[in-house]
């Protein structure tokens, strides 16, 4: 179902191919940073792809500019800037990291932490609470026991 | 505290909910992008003239120091809905005395001149953008977009797609309006 | 005649609907046996008349009724036969009654096997779904009926995109949506339980074949789903992070927390709220996913024909059914006491870990993905999230996760002794060790994480083995003996180590082909070679071919290795005149240790068209084979798991239970 809408376009001019022989540099580092940064570039007709593996012109027009720019010596950070200054963050599909996106790259750690406290919190909250365990482990161990299958193994 | 705790998960949901509801809005277009042009100044280009047509070439100069803001349009031979978008625009040009700038995309001479001979020609002038740099230089994802660009170069507006249909010619003319190149309708 | 009567008994199916959402729930307030009893036959009902429909649209299909709208725009006559039975759920109508039909089904079977379930919790619980089932057939009735028909009926179909017109895509959705709306039978058992005030170990054990049977489902359908763009779309990748992949994902997250948090609940009576919220919110990412993917709400590989008044329905579902939950679970969740207690190093502990981490993962992708959506809103921004961002927080996240896998089988309840624990698993660190070392021996290269996350794998892999040796005591007793003893351990846990050691080998898959996968693109006329990874490939040129509703051009690869011939590889590129479109059929060497994966298509430039040249494309993934290997332990683990006696016909065995059908005990 992917390239649902690609198949609809109407203005994509000529049909082309992910990235095609002729695009392909000589020299095999430069090559593998312009695959790199194609990676990184959001082709803009379609619908969620990098420009690296889409069929569309406008893809193939970016990936020989970037190859272009790489050629010319710019860095690949260059190299991105140089289409973002064009078409906007939208086509960076690493979000770049300023203040409308820092909710984006500080939410993934922050709930990681949030996580680690509570998992700590609870680890705290119920060594807390041993003391009114109601029944001693032994006990425990002995319901539990009758309480599964006697073949259950994982009661060593 | 327990109580606040569970009540944790409906908050997120209502918000997150909300947001939902706002991008059902029918007037957003997910797939719509921002051009990062808009209130910038015409990006620099320089493209020659379409051989075999007596017109000349179209490049940055061409979009300083107009007294008006003028139109200039993505287009190609090859491209289906700027056949219909073609009728619209020779209208703008003749009814409206809009100024409109072509810029021939990846196309073959050739079927630029036959086109413009059968349909006719608006275009003061035309730039041959063979390699399509130039409409990366002007941030297009197809075939056609239409800019409006100030006097002093500034791009003022873009449209993405044919202006075809009542609803996108009324908008186009909207902000042809805006941008003080027709009349306020009384 | 047949596509109205499907239509007619869509609205019996309703009406039977509205009686269950309500009948049953004053019966278990008031304690009215009858009243109870209705949902059973209620629920046989809806299935009946969901399931008649059903038949009737895939009727439609199967006879090429084109008077019936939805045939028309997704059919053609001479589409083959297996694609026009797949088309009934090829369409935005035809896939929610699908949807709707698998609802009824889990309805039906919780009807049929919960004959042991407390009267009053059985009512609720299908209470609960026929209230889902009245949300999705009035939705279905009153905007997207399937069997609208079209006047005058066109001569034929407009076809199904080609893309779709695939095996393993035909059989893609209905895996996916037996494991979304598996998971509403728990979401029902969930709020049942909230309703009913009560959550015991009792209710978890009830609960967790219907988890496991979803999560096997939605397992199998991702599996699938990535398989198939794997060898359809021609560039060998096979996750890309789209938000239609990530909806899907996001529930099978939070099912695999929810899987782990009963188990605690079942066996500890602890972690209670916990296992109801994630009951709730795992079914409410699936719906999510049903939202999304028929809203346009985000720029998607894939959406449904868009209709802004749809969307509007659903999230109203939506807001009613997860809103409806979440208040409920805020109301009465705080009521719920906490149960057994645990040191910090115990099974308990390294299941709550899990859990947390799946849930900050499942966290991560809802929110990387629903970004763009939040920026635009507040801002007006447009920004893409793509798989370098949810590579960057979602692999750091899963190495943890897979480290504590690795042991936590090894911990036991309360209290475990992490001294002995290590002893036993010193020689599967140093196994790990060796074996990655291996590799870098072999590989020559490659960054630093890649080999950290092979060493993680391996760990994984052995543990999972050494841990089940344990358990039978291999070559610590006479072999014989061993075996016995694998014979009497419960399948679940064998499902167990098949599943965690399948996650291991799925890793394995998932390095090998990103980091060492190797391309080769090239302009071929026949008798051209390219190497690759070893391989001469040499192109033989390509022929015409008919299919029954498109033509192709195949191409004949020879692949030879040192100079001996190894296969002959056809891919082929396809067009579908009347669905105007071109696919690229890749062809596929598999073994164990790689995919030799090659595709054509005909070059864009002028150039080639003189001198007849084809723009070959070959990869070569290593390991990429263990991606579906993996998955495949982990549906089989799933399954083996499932049909553990424990568990079998959903049957918990409550002592009660037990003194009435005994089970084999040694």
């Amino acid at each position: 179902m992917r390239r649902f809408f690609l198949v609809l376009a109407l203005i994509m001019p000529m049909s082309a191919q992910a990235v095609e022989p002729d695009e392909i540099l000589s020299d095999p580092i430069l090559e593998a940073r312009a695959r790199e940064v194609s990676r990184q570039l959001r082709c803009v007709v379609c619908q969620n792809q990098d420009i690296d593996s889409s069929n569309a012109g406008v893809a193939r027009d970016l990936r020989l500019l970037v190859r272009e720019r790489l050629v010319a010596g710019d860095t690949n950070e260059d190299a991105i800037a140089f289409i973002q200054a064009r078409y906007g963050d939208y086509v960076l599909l690493k979000p770049p990291f300023k203040p409308e996106t820092y909710a984006l790259w500080f939410t993934p750690p922050l709930l990681g932490l949030l996580a680690l406290g509570i998992g700590g919190g609870i680890l705290m909250g119920s060594r807390k609470r041993k003391k009114i365990a109601d029944l001693s482990d032994d006990e425990e161990a002995e319901v539990a026991r009758i309480f599964t299958s006697s073949s259950e193994g994982d009661h060593r | 505290m327990k109580r606040a705790v569970a009540i944790i998960p409906l908050v997120l949901a209502v918000i997150v909910g909300g947001f939902f509801l706002w991008g059902l809005n029918p007037n957003r277009d997910p797939s719509e992008i921002p051009s990062v042009l808009i209130s910038q100044p015409a990006p620099s280009f320089i493209l020659g003239p379409v051989p075999g047509l007596d017109v000349q070439g179209l490049s940055r100069e061409n979009l300083l120091g107009n007294p008006t803001p003028v139109v200039v349009n993505v287009f190609a031979s090859w491209c289906v809905p700027c056949r219909a978008e073609h009728a619209v625009l020779s209208a703008l040009v003749e009814r409206d005395g809009v100024r409109l700038f072509g810029i021939n995309y990846k196309d073959q001479p050739v079927d630029a001149v036959n086109w413009l001979q059968n349909l006719g020609n608006p275009y003061e002038r035309i730039g041959l953008d063979l390699s399509g740099r130039a409409g990366i230089e002007w941030g297009i994802s197809g075939v056609p977009e239409t800019f409006i660009v100030g006097g002093d170069g500034t791009v003022l507006y873009r449209y993405v797609g044919p202006i075809v249909g009542e609803e996108a010619v009324s908008t186009f003319r909207q902000a042809l309006r805006q941008a003080g190149v027709l009349e306020e309708r009384s | 005649m047949t596509p109205e009567l499907g239509h007619f008994v869509l609205a019996l199916a309703l009406a039977l609907a509205l009686v269950q959402s309500t009948i049953p729930l004053f019966g278990a307030a008031r304690g009215n046996l009858l009243w109870m009893r209705s949902a059973r036959s209620t629920a046989f009902g809806q299935v009946v008349f969901v399931g008649l429909a059903f038949a009737a649209l895939m009727r439609a299909f199967v006879v090429s009724d084109f008077t019936v709208l939805n045939v028309a725009n997704n059919s053609h006559s001479l589409k083959p036969m297996i694609f026009k039975v797949a088309a009934t759920w090829g369409s935005h109508e035809g896939s929610l009654l699908l949807w709707v039909f698998i609802l009824t089904i889990f309805g039906a079977a919780v009807a049929a096997f919960g004959s042991n379930l407390p009267e009053t919790l059985r009512a609720r619980t299908l209470a609960m779904q026929a209230w889902i089932s009245v949300g999705f057939l009035s939705f279905l009735l009153f905007t997207s009926n399937p069997f609208e028909r079209v006047f005058p009926p066109p001569l034929d179909g407009a076809d199904l995109n080609p893309l779709l017109q695939d095996i393993g895509l035909a059989m893609h959705p209905p895996l996916l949506y037996f494991g979304y709306v598996g998971f509403s039978i728990v979401f029902s058992f969930a709020a049942a339980a909230l309703i009913e005030g009560r959550i015991d170990t009792a209710w978890a054990r009830w609960v967790r074949p219907w988890t496991l049977a979803a999560w096997i489902s939605l397992t199998a359908g991702i599996a699938l789903g990535s398989w198939w763009a794997y060898y359809e779309l021609g560039w060998g990748g096979w996750w890309f992070w789209d938000p239609v992949e990530n909806v899907s994902f996001m529930p099978w997250l939070l099912g695999t927390a929810l899987l782990h948090s009963a188990i605690v609940t079942e066996k500890r009576d602890a972690f209670k709220s916990w296992t109801i919220l994630l009951a709730i919110l795992t079914f409410s990412l699936s719906l999510l996913g049903t939202f999304v993917v028929r809203s346009g709400l985000l720029t998607s590989v894939h959406a449904f024909a868009v209709d802004p008044e749809r969307g509007l329905y659903i999230l109203g579902l939506l807001a009613i059914s997860i809103g409806g939950s979440l208040a409920l679970y805020a109301w009465r969740a705080p009521m719920m006491e906490g149960g057994g207690l645990f040191k910090p190093i115990s099974r308990e502990a390294g299941l709550l870990l899990n859990n947390l981490i799946l849930a900050t993962a499942t966290g991560t992708v809802l929110f990387g993905t629903l970004y763009p959506l939040f920026l635009e809103a507040v801002s007006g921004d447009k920004i893409s999230v793509g798989p370098p961002f949810f590579n960057g927080a979602f692999v750091p996240m899963m190495l943890p996760l897979v480290f504590v896998m690795g042991l936590g089988p090894f911990l036991s309840w309360k209290r475990a002794d992490l001294v002995g624990v290590l002893q036993r698993v010193r020689f599967v660190v140093v196994l790990a060790v060796l074996a990655t070392l291996a590799i870098w021996y072999f590989a020559k290269g490659g960054p630093v994480l890649a080999y950290l996350s092979i060493l993680i794998a391996l760990w994984l892999f052995f543990a999972s083995l050494r841990e089940w040796a344990l358990r039978v005591r291999l070559f610590e007793v006479p072999l014989q003996e061993s075996i016995r003893r694998a014979r009497n351990l419960p399948r679940a846990a064998h499902g167990m180590t098949l599943a965690h050691a399948g996650v291991a080998v799925l890793m394995i898959g998932m390095i090998g082909s990103s980091v060492w996968k190797s391309e080769e693109i090239a302009f071929v006329e026949p008798g051209t070679s390219v190497n690759i990874a070893g391989f001469d490939v040499t192109f033989e040129g390509v022929q015409r071919v008919r299919g029954p509703n498109y033509i192709a051009d195949q191409g004949t690869l020879r692949v030879e290795r040192g100079g001996s011939f190894v296969t002959a590889l056809k891919p082929e590129r396809r067009s579908y005149p009347v669905a105007q479109s071109t696919t690229t059929e890749s062809a596929i060497r598999s073994t164990l240790a790689g995919d030799l994966y090659a595709s054509i298509t005909e070059p864009s430039l002028d150039k080639a068209e003189e001198s007849g040249a084809w723009t070959l494309r070959i990869l070569y993934e290593p390991f990429v084979g263990l991606l579906w290997l993996g998955a495949a332990m982990l549906v089989i683990g799933g399954s083996l798991s499932l049909s553990d006696r424990r568990f079998r016909v959903g049957a918990p065995q409550s002592s009660k239970a037990r003194s009435t059908k005994p089970v084999a005990a040694e």
